[in-house]
């Protein structure tokens, strides 16, 4: 194949992945690693390098729109970075020194989590305003616009949100994906922060998570600007487009679709790592 | 229970600084987008022939994982290294988001938020310019 067609067609999947990702809200990351590893056969580790950039790149660019919205809270952002980030180099630290065939492993069970959280998404829980001292201490109480006005909310269970936080960095780091489903875990059902808030919030960490471990891959030559160019501009251009039409688009059907794709894709991800062909 | 707040008068309220926040991701993404789209045409009207293969790892070459190669590669209008330069603007969005908040909650007093936005901008500078220097 030639470095023109590889583009054109690469490009083409990672906009898809990134339309699809935003609309669903499951992120194209977890699709590019596996687009790029099991469909163009690039090694695991360019994929990933890949991968990572792209995610800074439509996290960025979902920002913009939702931060209109006025849901997420910079306060919660900021403190549980700590946590991802330094989970993020301690991911990307890992994945020099395991074999890609763990890693392709790791993913494959990663995908199946998140196609099981997009097929059967947790129930929302109701607005918790038992007051947490820690959460006052640490400035982290905010308030969301509803339909009647501001509503108050507190955060719970800090500790517990902050260890799950450096797992979701861990993760990232190490299979360069955003790991947006784990940080809302935490952050919506772990520490009980409203969804809405929880899941704009998140999208504004992935961003800061992602560039912890981008300058470890950079300095390791996992990026290559032959992969990455047309994976950055392919999955930020589609998740601008998806976030766009979020608003109009029914996405129960298309999470389903979507949720079976990812499924496949885990288990062939699982299938190649147990025989060492990724 | 629910609450109805005054609107905060403030220039600096939370609401504000986040909407300069979207602005300045969106920029820095459309800024390194234009950049790698400009390396990309270059390194595609020059290698566009030459056939793809990424089936092994060989590491990127010295001179595309560090400031000084990429810069010095897009002196000499490399197509590679200009979008390698896009990819670290890119990297570098989010970074200076953080630096934009640790303005942001100085100009607040919030001075507990000052220190958190430190330690993130530690961690960051650490993994950025950490491994690279040697």
């Amino acid at each position: 194949m030639s470095v023109l067609l590889f583009t054109t067609l690469l490009a083409a999947g990672s906009f898809l992945a990134g339309f699809l990702g935003a609309l669903t809200g499951l992120g194209g990351g977890v699709v590019i690693v596996p687009l790029l590893a099991l469909v163009f056969h690039v090694d695991m580790r360019y994929a990933i390098g890949a991968s990572l950039v792209s995610v800074i790149a439509t996290s960025s660019g979902a920002a913009a729109a939702y931060v209109r919205e006025g849901y997420s809270n910079m306060r919660i952002g900021m403190f549980l970075e700590i946590a991802t980030t330094l989970g993020a180099i301690a991911g990307a630290l890992i994945a020099a020194h395991v074999s890609t065939s763990t890693i392709a492993i790791v993913f494959g069970l990663v995908l199946l989590y998140s196609a099981y959280l997009s097929i059967r998404p947790q129930p929302p829980h109701p607005v918790d305003v038992k007051q947490d001292r820690l959460s006052r201490v640490l400035h982290l109480d905010g308030d969301f616009p509803t339909s009647d006005g501001l509503e108050r909310y507190t955060v719970h269970r800090i500790p517990l949100g902050f260890g799950l936080m450096f797992g979701a960095g861990t993760l990232s780091g190490l299979l360069g994906i955003g790991s947006g489903a784990v940080k809302v875990l935490a952050m919506d059902q772990a520490m009980r922060i409203p969804f809405k808030v929880s899941t704009t919030t998140s999208n504004f960490m992935i961003g800061v998570t992602a560039a912890a471990s981008a300058g470890v891959y950079l300095a390791r030559g996992y990026i290559d600007p032959g992969i990455a160019m047309p994976v950055v501009l392919g999955a930020g251009a589609g998740s601008m487009l998806g976030a766009k039409v979020l608003v109009n688009a029914r996405t129960k059907s298309l999470r389903m679709v979507f949720g079976a794709v990812i499924v496949v894709l885990g288990i062939e991800m699982i299938f190649n790592g147990f025989t060492g062909r990724l | 229970m629910k609450f109805s707040l005054p609107k905060p008068s403030s220039e600096w309220d939370d609401q504000s600084i986040e909407l300069i926040v979207g602005q300045l991701l969106r920029i820095g993404v459309l800024l390194s987008a234009a950049v790698v789209v400009l390396g990309g045409i270059i390194y595609l009207v020059r290698n566009g022939h030459v056939i793809a293969d990424y089936t092994t790892f060989r590491g990127e070459l010295s001179t595309l994982r560090n400031f000084d190669g990429i810069f010095h590669g897009v002196s000499l209008l490399s197509g590679r290294a200009i979008v390698q330069l896009g990819l670290l603007l890119l990297i570098a969005t989010p970074v200076a988001r953080v630096i934009f908040c640790a303005l942001a909650f100085l100009i607040q007093r919030d001075y507990l938020y000052v220190i958190f936005t430190l330690i993130v901008l530690a961690v960051l500078t650490y993994s950025i310019a950490g491994p690279s220097l040697h």
